[in-house]
């Protein structure tokens, strides 16, 4: 037997994973040390950077004459920009705490 | 192959972004952390692009190898190069990154939709191009916005031919109006964009106005509040990519952005708290003075680095206090060959961390981290503000208002705002350019005080001479 879901149905699961996921959001990080504030911003705004999934998406165009459609070449942007966010801002983050983390000693 | 694998791979994403959140906020976890996320974002991609590969096929690969090289190159040469004290500005640019990426992902779906002619009605448009809007919305504000805060936090910015401009801090009244005004332009857009979805003049008219909105919400903030507003578009950056989620009805967009949002505006709740402002204060009033600032009319005699040397020998107990002035001297190094001389001598360290010390949430810890000091040594304000009475001596580097004890008064911008009790030790001693008021716009009364001694001066080169005494001792 196949089901098939309705967009509304869809729509009102997405909803609710949306909101789940912000409730989680705050109760798994709401007690940080201040050592932590940046490397927690940082390391979180690499995983915004997962609009590199839509990118890539909308990047899957076949090019005609060495051209795309307008709509893929913003995919491109944007999933060179999502890429920059992703690979700096996990790289960075980690610079940071190893530099936290590592000397701890004197 | 079934859509379902796909998702269940997306799942798998999302839980290591949950975990990596989580671990990311214990000191021990955090590199753990960071890895999960890194692993999360990994996974995601080959995901996608197994994906791709089974529906369709690559067809493009040209375009998805050639972004993601370039994507990975400029980030990765961007993050090893900067340096520690860049860092607010390169946080600021990739926040806006982010959120940049998501509301293009928004436009070009839009755009591949009407070249398609693929169209839904009812329900699906009304879900679809509003989601489709706020992620424009949120996105284009997140870009504009951060490019600002970047630029503010650098100072300014060369034009062609090497000319430094500095970037204005602009706010009359009269702006909170244009900015609502704006933020409904931008809804009717969203509102015009689903009554005509096939006209996609809606959509541009919606992005001029979220970038210019972007603008206008930092270019009044600046200063102390900065911490507020980089944490705050890092909420934003989370819940553009969130919207793109149901653009694209992609769960580990929603999970991932939605959760990136929360934590943001956690933080941007600490960063309100540690100021003692409500976050609507920072973002529609302009704090402080400006242009009326109260002038200087006391005196105080400065001292000089051999006297401070002097009075630090034999001492058993010294705090360091750093604010921004450290960040901008970047003198963080000779402050850690103070405090290593003293601890030579026998006397105990320790280093009083404000919350919203710096430009942007934690940025003394990562200065200080940099120039190898001990993170242990380093102490919040709550825990700090008991062990000033029995301190011989406080060093002030490059700190104002969150030493101003009239933040304990009922009256002033101040009020109320938690400050470290500096003035309850034996001796203060400041290192600061002047006796100019903080950003809040506050005359400091600690500056007068018998207690204090003043280091007049640009802080590394003060720092440095103080080393150099207390070598030559």
């Amino acid at each position: 037997m196949i089901v098939e879901l309705t967009y509304l149905e869809l729509l009102v699961a997405a909803v609710t994973v949306f909101v789940l996921a912000i409730f989680l959001g705050f109760e798994i990080i709401s007690k940080v040390p201040p050592t932590l504030h940046t490397p927690l911003m940082s390391g979180a705004n690499a995983i915004s950077g997962i609009a590199v999934v839509g990118a890539l998406l909308l990047s899957n165009v076949a090019l005609v004459d060495g051209n795309a459609p307008l709509a893929a070449k913003l995919a491109v942007v944007a999933l060179v920009l999502a890429t920059i966010n992703v690979v700096g801002g996990f790289l960075v983050t980690n610079r940071m705490l190893q530099m936290i983390a590592g000397r701890g000693r004197k | 192959m079934d859509s379902a694998v796909w998702d269940l791979g997306y799942l798998a994403a999302a839980l290591l972004f949950i975990l990596g959140l989580k671990k990311l906020g214990h000191p021990r976890t955090a590199p753990t952390g960071n890895l999960y996320g890194a692993s999360g974002m990994l996974l995601a991609v080959i995901v996608t692009l197994a994906r791709i590969e089974s529906e369709t096929g690559i067809i493009g690969w040209e375009l998805i190898v050639g972004g993601l090289a370039v994507g990975t190159l400029i980030g990765a040469w961007m993050a090893l190069r900067v340096e520690m004290t860049g860092m607010p500005e390169m946080v600021a640019l990739f926040n806006g990154f982010g959120g940049g990426a998501s509301a293009l992902v928004a436009l070009s779906e839009v755009l591949s939709r009407l070249d398609e002619g693929n169209i839904p009605e009812g329900i699906p448009l009304y879900a679809t191009w509003i989601a489709i809007g706020l992620s424009g919305l949120v996105g284009w504000i997140t870009l504009s916005g951060s490019l600002v805060a970047m630029m503010k936090l650098k100072g300014g910015f060369s034009l062609p031919g090497g000319k430094w401009v500095r970037f204005p801090t602009w706010g009359p009244p009269w702006l909170n109006t244009v900015k609502v005004l704006l933020l409904f332009a931008c809804l009717g857009f969203i509102w015009l964009s689903i009554q005509e979805p096939t006209n996609e003049q809606w959509i541009y008219g919606l992005i001029a106005c979220a970038t210019l909105l972007g603008v206008l919400f930092v270019l009044p903030i600046g200063g102390a509040d900065m911490p507020v507003v980089v944490s705050l578009l890092n909420s934003l950056s989370g819940i553009a990519a969130a919207f793109t989620g149901f653009v694209l009805m992609n769960n580990v967009l929603i999970i991932a952005g939605s959760m990136v949002g929360a934590a943001g505006l956690i933080l941007t709740f600490i960063m309100c708290k540690a100021m003692n402002r409500e976050l609507r204060d920072v973002l529609f009033k302009a704090f402080g003075g400006g242009s009326d600032r109260e002038t200087v009319t006391r005196t105080k005699v400065g001292s000089d680095p051999d006297e401070v040397a002097m009075l630090c020998d034999g001492i058993a107990k010294c705090i360091i206090v750093p604010g921004y002035g450290m960040a901008v001297s970047q003198c963080q190094h000779q402050v850690r060959e103070f405090a290593e001389i003293l601890e030579g001598r026998d006397c105990e360290v320790k280093y009083g961390i404000h919350p919203v010390a710096g430009r942007m949430p934690g940025h003394m810890n990562v200065l200080l981290a940099e120039a190898n000091v001990p993170y242990e040594q380093l102490v919040e304000l709550e825990n700090i503000n008991s062990e000033f009475t029995e301190t011989d001596v406080v060093l002030v580097v490059g700190a104002n208002d969150t030493v101003n004890p009239a933040a304990r008064s009922d009256e002033g911008p101040l009020a109320g705002m938690p400050i470290l009790d500096v003035d309850k030790a034996r001796v203060v001693v400041m290192v600061k350019r002047s006796l100019s008021v903080g950003y809040a716009g506050v005359d400091n009364d600690l500056f007068y005080e018998d207690s204090t001694m003043m280091l007049f001066g640009d802080g590394k080169e003060m720092m440095m001479r103080l080393v150099q005494a207390m070598q030559e001792l």
